[in-house]
């Protein structure tokens, strides 16, 4: 009997272990399924590097949209990446451990503050921040970069300063024996030294920006044109999903999804990168 | 450590200067990163405190009272039932994982990759899925219970990894003390490991509590929008989150949303500070 017990509690154990395989399995077909044929309908061609999205005229051209998730993705990654590496670095051989206590908490408050919140935030304050600085709407590229620059910033802090503490003291011992001050050793050993991992944290905060949706909606402006400069509007993928879900019927509705498809593409991407990284980093 | 070969014998002034500049770069980034982090905070609660009323909090929504309080109830609703789903799924698949699988079990490969990869997948890939399969294929119409499906999905490689860690943190003593007093693995993993564990697990479950609470993008299209408190778990309902998108959507009430900012930081600064409270303890007694 006992053993019959331990015997099925194991295989039930092991069912759950399975779960998050059949989720991933789950998540998988049902986008492709629903997508993959939409974007064979409409052409890939026309679907990837179609200029013009109107869905009235059956017309689904995501290029402005994946341009546009690009384009703010790459100006988190230059807002966030700096602030985030030094800040990591600050954490992680600067700061006394009483200030610490304080900022580790701090830094995980960030990463808790719903993103609707950062969206609002940046709406009533980042935009108008930006009309009056540089004229226009407000409602800008630049706008979604730096809320997205923030929202990053814990991600990155979190994994870079992992990284870093990761590095062999003997490393930064060794510097100091040679002569080098505190900054030059940290500089020039232990960051060089965490590199992979601080670029998987690069890694995990391109997949969070790109992914972002709340916030960037609240900010961007959400034009579905090719965006043309800093100050002007544009749309993500993810902006585009929530934006027209609510009424888009048929064909629509499939581009949409296959929108979704294109956008989980990406990500796909962007997890493998992160995991080739991070397992050479622990190596 | 070939970086050094410039580096002179003397501390000259360019040296020192240099050294004065990366600290001086490693401190302004410290600073605008908590600097920030206040600015909101701080914003947010100065402009949505005076907009905190006892109307907000009537127990029904109405065009001239965007009242909060459906969406407070709904989002304790659906954190529940999401946890209900997603935490004996992900304690039993970490239980399988720390417990009982073999050292470079090819299984246990593809589980955290799985794992990985859904914490990787952000959220409106989620409500997408959870749209297409709950919505439609499952025909349950925006609902609770669509959302919380959902939800459930989406924090289970949270709760399985900090229960992992929880459970790795047990020393073995423990788990051979019971294996030496005759008791099996099952009575040992229930008896003796899951209960020293539990702070560590309890931590990753409200650091999930916190994922739902804050989530919008996964259930506007699962959970739906609707501005009252369901009758049943398969009527549409919309958390604080939603609440907030709502009301921007709309066009209507900055008042209320920054009232209901300031709701979704207090709760999120309660549960971040109760989790690091409990998983301060965690780290307290066994080191």
């Amino acid at each position: 009997m006992n053993t019959f017990k331990e015997k099925f509690m194991k295989g039930l154990f092991l069912a759950t272990a399975c779960v998050s395989i059949l989720a991933v399995a789950l998540i998988c077909f049902f986008l492709f399924y629903n997508g993959a044929p939409t974007i064979i309908q409409i052409g890939l061609k026309e679907f990837l590097s179609g200029t013009t999205w109107r869905p009235s005229n059956g017309i689904y051209g995501i290029l402005p949209m994946i341009l546009g998730s690009i384009y703010v993705t790459a100006g988190s990654i230059l807002i966030g990446v700096p602030i985030g590496i030094l800040t990591a670095i600050f954490m992680a051989r600067f700061c006394k451990k009483r200030l610490y206590r304080v900022l580790k908490p701090a830094v995980n408050l960030l990463a808790g503050i719903p993103s609707v919140v950062y969206g609002f935030f940046g709406l009533m304050v980042i935009v108008p921040a930006i009309r009056i600085l540089f004229g226009g709407s407000g409602k800008s590229m630049l706008a979604a970069s730096i809320i997205l620059g923030i929202m990053i910033l814990p991600t990155i802090i979190g994994v870079s300063e992992s990284a870093l503490r990761a590095v062999p003291e003997s490393y930064y011992e060794g510097s100091r024996a040679l002569g080098a001050s505190h900054e030059r050793s940290v500089f020039y050993t232990i960051v060089p030294a965490a590199k992979s991992g601080i670029m998987a944290g690069v890694i995990l905060g391109i997949g969070r920006s790109i992914g972002e949706t709340m916030a960037v909606i609240m900010v961007a402006g959400n034009q579905a044109v090719i965006p043309s400069g800093l100050l002007t509007g544009l749309r993500t993928m993810t902006a585009n999903i929530v934006l027209e879900m609510g009424y888009a019927t048929d064909m629509h509705r499939q581009a949409l999804i296959a929108t979704g498809v294109v956008l989980f593409i990406f990500i796909l991407i962007i997890n493998i990168c992160f995991s080739l990284l991070n397992r050479r980093s622990k190596e | 450590m070939n970086n050094h070969r410039d580096f002179p014998a003397s501390t000259s002034r360019g040296v020192r200067v240099q050294a004065l500049l990366l600290r001086g770069l490693v401190y302004l980034a410290a600073a605008l990163t908590v600097g920030v982090l206040l600015f909101i905070i701080a914003y947010i609660l100065i402009k949505g405190v005076p907009n905190l009323s006892w109307q907000l909090f009537s127990p029904t929504y109405t065009s001239d009272n965007a009242s909060l309080f459906p969406a407070l109830v709904n989002t304790i609703t659906m954190t529940f039932f999401s946890l209900l789903l997603a935490v004996p799924l992900g304690i039993g698949a970490a239980i399988y994982l720390v417990e009982y699988s073999a050292r470079g079990n090819r299984l246990v490969k593809v589980v955290r990759m799985t794992a990985e990869t859904l914490s990787g997948i952000p959220s409106i890939i989620y409500g997408l899925f959870g749209y297409l399969l709950f919505v439609i294929a499952l025909k349950w119409s925006y609902s609770l219970l669509a959302g919380a499906c959902t939800m459930a999905m989406m924090i289970l490689p949270v709760i399985m990894r900090t229960t992992e860690e929880a459970l790795k943190s047990v020393p073995d003593i423990y788990r051979e003390g019971s294996f030496g007093l005759g008791a099996g693995r099952l009575r040992t993993v229930f008896k003796i490991v899951l209960p020293t564990a539990v702070p560590g697990i309890l931590a990753g479950i409200i650091l999930a509590v916190g994922r739902i609470v804050g989530e919008t993008a996964a259930l506007i299209y699962t959970a739906g929008t609707v501005a009252k408190i369901p009758d049943t778990l398969m009527d549409s309902g919309r958390t604080l989150s939603v609440h907030m998108y709502a009301l921007w959507n709309e066009g209507l009430s900055t008042e209320q949303s920054y009232a209901t900012a300031v709701v979704l930081l207090v709760l999120v600064f309660g549960l971040n500070t109760l989790s690091a409270l409990i998983a301060q303890k965690v780290g307290g007694k066994n080191g």
